[in-house]
C-alpha cells in the first residue's frame, strides 16, 4: 500500500516546537503532529519503551524467584518441630459470661477501652455503643448518619471513640458524662477516603489515627488538624484491616486486604517493607503477636496464619478439613500462646499457635462473627457477630 | 504517552522487590525458638493458661459466701 504522506499541515510540532511540516502520528486515540525529525525520534523511543517495559518485568521476575530462594535457604525446621517438646496445654474451659444487646443489627466491630472493662461497638444499623462489660449497661450511643460503620476503635485515654464505614470517613466523638450534651454535636470528621473505611486505630496518643479503606490505601492522620500525615499505597485492592505494632517494636504497622496480600508499613516513611502473599482469598484480620516479631492472620480462605518479620516468612497455618467458612478475625492471647479466631461458620476456635493443633472451639453465636478482641488485661476476649449481639467470654 | 504509565508503574514494583531482597533474615529455627521462648516466659501471665480463679477475673460468677 501507497505510505506517501500528505504534508498539507505546517505548523509547530508537538515535540521540538519548531515550525515545520508536520505529520500526524497516532499514539492510541491520541493524535500528535510532529516534524520528521521528531517523527523519527518517538519512533525509535516507541521502541526503548517497550524494551524497557519487558525488562522491568523480566527483572521484577528474578527478583520474585531471588527473594524465595533467599526465604528458602533460611528455613531449617518447622515451628510445630520446634515446639514439639513443650508441654501441652491443659483442659480449656471459656464460657460467655456476658452478653451485650441493644444492636439492631449486625455487630460488624469492637475494641476495647484500655481500661479493661469498657467497649466501644458498631454495627449496620448505623449505631456505635460504648458498654460496660461489667454490668452490661450502654453508657453511651451515637448514632452515624450512615449505615455500615464498619470501623471502631477506642482513644488510648479512653476519652473518646473513632468510628467509620460507608461514609468514607472516621469520625472521633469526644466521651461526655454531661447528659445535656449531644455526643454527635462534638463530632470531628478526621479521615477522609475515597471508598468504605474498613479499620481505624489510635496510634499511641489521641492525637493520631490509622485508616484503612476499600480505595486500597492506608493513611495516617493528625485528629486535632484533620490533616493527612503519611498514606499507604501498594495494596492491589480494599484494605480491610490494619493492626499497630506493639509501641517498643517501633513505628511499624501491618495490613491485609483482598489482594490476598499482608503488607508491613514504616510509618514515618509511607514505605512497605515487607509483603506476603500466601493466602489464597481475602485477608480479614491480621494481628500482631505480643513480641511484634510477628503477626497473624485471618482469611476467607478458612485458614489462619502466623508469619514471622525476622525469618521473613509464613511459619505456621492453623487450619483443619472441617472447616470450610472463612476466619473474620483474630487476635492472641496475652503471651501468644494462644490465638482465638472468629469465623463465619458462627464459632470461634481457640488455637495453639506453636504446635499449631485447635485447643477448643466456643460455640454460643447464631450468625457469623465479625470481629474479636482479647481484653487488655488477657482476662476476657469479646466477639460481635452478625446475631446483632456481643459475647465477652473467660 | 502510552506506554509510560506502565513503565513508571514496573519501576516502582521492581524498586519495591530490590527493598525487600536487601532485607536481612534470620533463620527458621532461630526466628521459632524466639517465638517459642516469648510464650513460655510469658505463660504465667496469660490468664487462659494460668486458669483464673473467680476471686480475680471480674467476668467469674463470685461464690457466694455463706454463714456458718
Amino acid at each position: 500500500m501507497d505510505q506517501t504522506f500528505l504534508v498539507n499541515v505546517f505548523g509547530s510540532c508537538d515535540r521540538c516546537f519548531k515550525q515545520r511540516a508536520l505529520r500526524p502520528v497516532f499514539k492510541k486515540s491520541e493524535q500528535l503532529n510532529y516534524c520528521s525529525l521528531c517523527a523519527e525520534i518517538m519512533a525509535a523511543d516507541g521502541l526503548h519503551e517497550n524494551e524497557t517495559l519487558a525488562s522491568l518485568k523480566s527483572e521484577a521476575e528474578s527478583l520474585k524467584g531471588k527473594l524465595e530462594e533467599e526465604r528458602a535457604k533460611l528455613h531449617d525446621v518447622e515451628l510445630h518441630q520446634v515446639a514439639e517438646r513443650v508441654e501441652a496445654l491443659g483442659q480449656f474451659v471459656m464460657k460467655t459470661r456476658r452478653t451485650l444487646k441493644g444492636h439492631g443489627n449486625k455487630v460488624l466491630c469492637m475494641d476495647w477501652c484500655k481500661d479493661k472493662r469498657r467497649l466501644v461497638s458498631s454495627s449496620q444499623d448505623g449505631k456505635v455503643i460504648v458498654w460496660d462489660s461489667f454490668t452490661t449497661n450502654k453508657e453511651h450511643a451515637v448514632t452515624m448518619p450512615c449505615t455500615w460503620v464498619m470501623a471502631c476503635a477506642y482513644a488510648p485515654s479512653g476519652c473518646a471513640i473513632a468510628c467509620g464505614g460507608l461514609d468514607n470517613k472516621c469520625s472521633v466523638y469526644p466521651l461526655t458524662f454531661d447528659k445535656n450534651e449531644n455526643m454527635a454535636a462534638k463530632k470531628k470528621s478526621v479521615a477522609m477516603h475515597t471508598n468504605y473505611l474498613s479499620a481505624c486505630s489510635f496510634t499511641n496518643s489521641d492525637m493520631q489515627i490509622l485508616t484503612a479503606s476499600g480505595d486500597g490505601t492506608c493513611a495516617l492522620w493528625d485528629v486535632e488538624s484533620g490533616q493527612l500525615l503519611q498514606s499507604f499505597h501498594g495494596h492491589g485492592a480494599d484494605v480491610l484491616c490494619l493492626d499497630l505494632a506493639p509501641s517498643e517494636t517501633g513505628n511499624t504497622f501491618v495490613s491485609g486486604g483482598c489482594d490476598k496480600k499482608a503488607m508491613v508499613w514504616d510509618m514515618r516513611s509511607g514505605q512497605c517493607v515487607q509483603a506476603f502473599e500466601t493466602h489464597e482469598s481475602d485477608i480479614n484480620s491480621v494481628r500482631y503477636y505480643p513480641s511484634g516479631d510477628a503477626f497473624a492472620s485471618g482469611s476467607d480462605d478458612a485458614t489462619c496464619r502466623l508469619y514471622d518479620l525476622r525469618a521473613d516468612r509464613e511459619v505456621a497455618i492453623y487450619s483443619k478439613e472441617s472447616i470450610i467458612f472463612g476466619a473474620s478475625s483474630v487476635d492472641f492471647s496475652l503471651s501468644g500462646r494462644l490465638l482465638f479466631a472468629g469465623y463465619n461458620d458462627y464459632t470461634i476456635n481457640v488455637w495453639d499457635v506453636l504446635k499449631g493443633s485447635r485447643v477448643s472451639i466456643l460455640f454460643g453465636h447464631e450468625n457469623r462473627v465479625s470481629t474479636l478482641r482479647v481484653s487488655p488485661d488477657g482476662t476476657a476476649f469479646c466477639s460481635g457477630s452478625w446475631d446483632h449481639t456481643l459475647r465477652v467470654w473467660a | 504517552m502510552s506506554g509510560s504509565f506502565s513503565v513508571a508503574a514496573m519501576k516502582k514494583v521492581v524498586q519495591q522487590l530490590r527493598l525487600e531482597a536487601e532485607l536481612n533474615r534470620v533463620k527458621s529455627s532461630q526466628a521459632a525458638a524466639d517465638l517459642k521462648q516469648f510464650c513460655l516466659q510469658n505463660a504465667q501471665h496469660d490468664p487462659p493458661l494460668t486458669g483464673v480463679s473467680s476471686s480475680t477475673n471480674p467476668f467469674r460468677p463470685q461464690k457466694v459466701c455463706s454463714f456458718l
